[in-house]
């Protein structure tokens, strides 16, 4: 499900599925877009980021088009607890790398994977940044 | 850091398109003259080939290299470099003025980052500024290239970077009456490319940029980001178009003018080592 921002339109409450995942998309060439993303943020409920929100950086390929600075982004990551994941949708391989680990991060926030939770899969990640 | 008023005059007021450039290899100050004259040599010789770079005119290039001794951030640059292509047309017999063609010159304004790490036989002059025709350019690049064995790279400007420019430049005192600051953005996504210019009295932008800095002398990101999205929202507020959601492309201050394509004008000789220090430290950072 996409959305230009948050809060979801209430009408539609009652139709949709349980959320597993959020998926925050910060085009690295639109300030907007982080300013859309901060915003949208409070209205996500706490619960959500233990592991069941992450942030996507889309077009870094294009270092000379960059309108925000990448330690914002981290900073934000380290904010919320959430991994920060960066791509560029221009290019096809990396394109589909990407969806890959979006797909098993979903997996293992819809418990679908045996033994691995949200939270322990989250943990994982940080520790390996820290590293 | 009084600069030769004359030769300064040269670099103010001129379109200069940005180039990085790695450390040169085996130069020497004072061999300026003979660098002139083999270069000189190596354009007729490239001309001769057919490889002309102006058709129907027949045209003698003279080339002049001199050094820019006070166009340095400290003791540690290099002073800068800078190479002339003047024309005399070989039909004339009257006085031979030579007519400038191009300019280019390579410099490095506080750029021990690079040249404190960089052996002995190397010279950094990161920067490189030039203006006049491209194909001069490249017949003057490229005999740079094969003497030196060095690497000149195209310097585009960012966003955040052209950001950081009006942001510093709005902000700096100005006795005479100052042109507007204008910032160009260019709509992404279109089918029609569509530009947008919003032009600020230079007065309020400096105002703006006071209440904003904290600490004269030094500028944070934060500051910068304070300082754009109050312009972001000021527009906003009478146009509701969200600016941060478009390229900045371009930007116009009373010191300078910079656009993304790495072209930059300079118009204050008072703050020419300033403008240098921030594109000698663009130019490092793409080499590095």
């Amino acid at each position: 499900h996409l959305a230009t921002s948050l809060p979801l339109p209430s009408e539609r409450d009652h139709l949709r599925p349980r959320i597993d995942l959020v998926v925050f998309m910060i085009d690295i060439k639109s300030k907007y877009s982080l300013k859309n993303v901060e915003t949208s943020l409070a209205y996500v409920d706490a619960s959500f980021f233990l592991g069941k929100v992450c942030f996507l950086v889309t077009g870094v390929g294009r270092v000379n088009a960059c309108s925000i600075e990448t330690n914002a982004v981290c900073k934000l990551g380290e904010t919320y607890c959430s991994p920060v994941l960066f791509c560029e949708l221009e290019l096809e391989g990396v394109r589909t790398a990407t969806a890959q680990r979006l797909v098993q991060i979903l997996r293992i926030c819809a418990g679908h994977i045996p033994g691995v939770s949200a939270l322990s899969f989250v943990s994982l990640m940080r520790k390996s940044d820290d590293d | 850091e009084k600069a030769d008023p004359q030769k300064t005059a040269l670099l103010l007021r001129k379109a200069w398109t940005l180039y990085s450039v790695t450390p040169l290899y085996g130069f020497r100050r004072a061999r300026l003259r003979d660098y002139a004259r083999l270069l000189g040599a190596f354009i007729a010789a490239e001309k001769q080939k057919g490889l002309a770079v102006e058709v129907g005119v027949e045209l003698d290039i003279k080339v002049a290299l001199s050094s820019l001794a006070d166009i340095r951030g400290s003791e540690l640059d290099q002073a800068a470099l800078l190479v002339q292509l003047s024309s005399r047309s070989r039909g004339s017999s009257r006085n031979s003025e030579d007519k400038p063609l191009w300019w280019g010159w390579f410099c490095s304004v506080f750029g021990e980052e690079l040249s404190e790490n960089v052996p002995e036989p190397f010279t950094c002059l990161p920067l490189f500024l030039s203006h006049g025709a491209e194909s001069y350019t490249a017949l003057v690049g490229s005999w740079f290239q094969k003497t030196f064995d060095c690497c000149f790279r195209r310097l585009a400007i960012s966003p955040l970077n052209l950001s950081w420019m009006v942001a510093m430049w709005a902000g700096c005192k100005l006795d005479r009456a100052a042109s507007a600051v204008e910032l160009v953005f260019s709509v992404p996504r279109l089918a029609q490319p569509l530009e947008i210019s919003y032009a600020i009295h230079p007065e309020d932008a400096k105002a703006l940029w006071d209440t904003v800095q904290k600490t004269p002398g030094e500028i944070t990101q934060e500051e910068v980001d304070v300082f754009m999205d109050c312009l972001y929202a000021h527009f906003h507020r009478h146009f509701k178009i969200h600016l941060s959601a478009a390229k900045l492309v371009k930007i116009s201050t009373a010191i300078a003018s910079a656009h993304c394509d790495g072209i930059v004008k300079i118009l204050h000789s008072q703050y020419l080592p300033g403008v240098l220090m921030l594109l000698t430290e663009l130019a490092i950072s793409q080499i590095q």
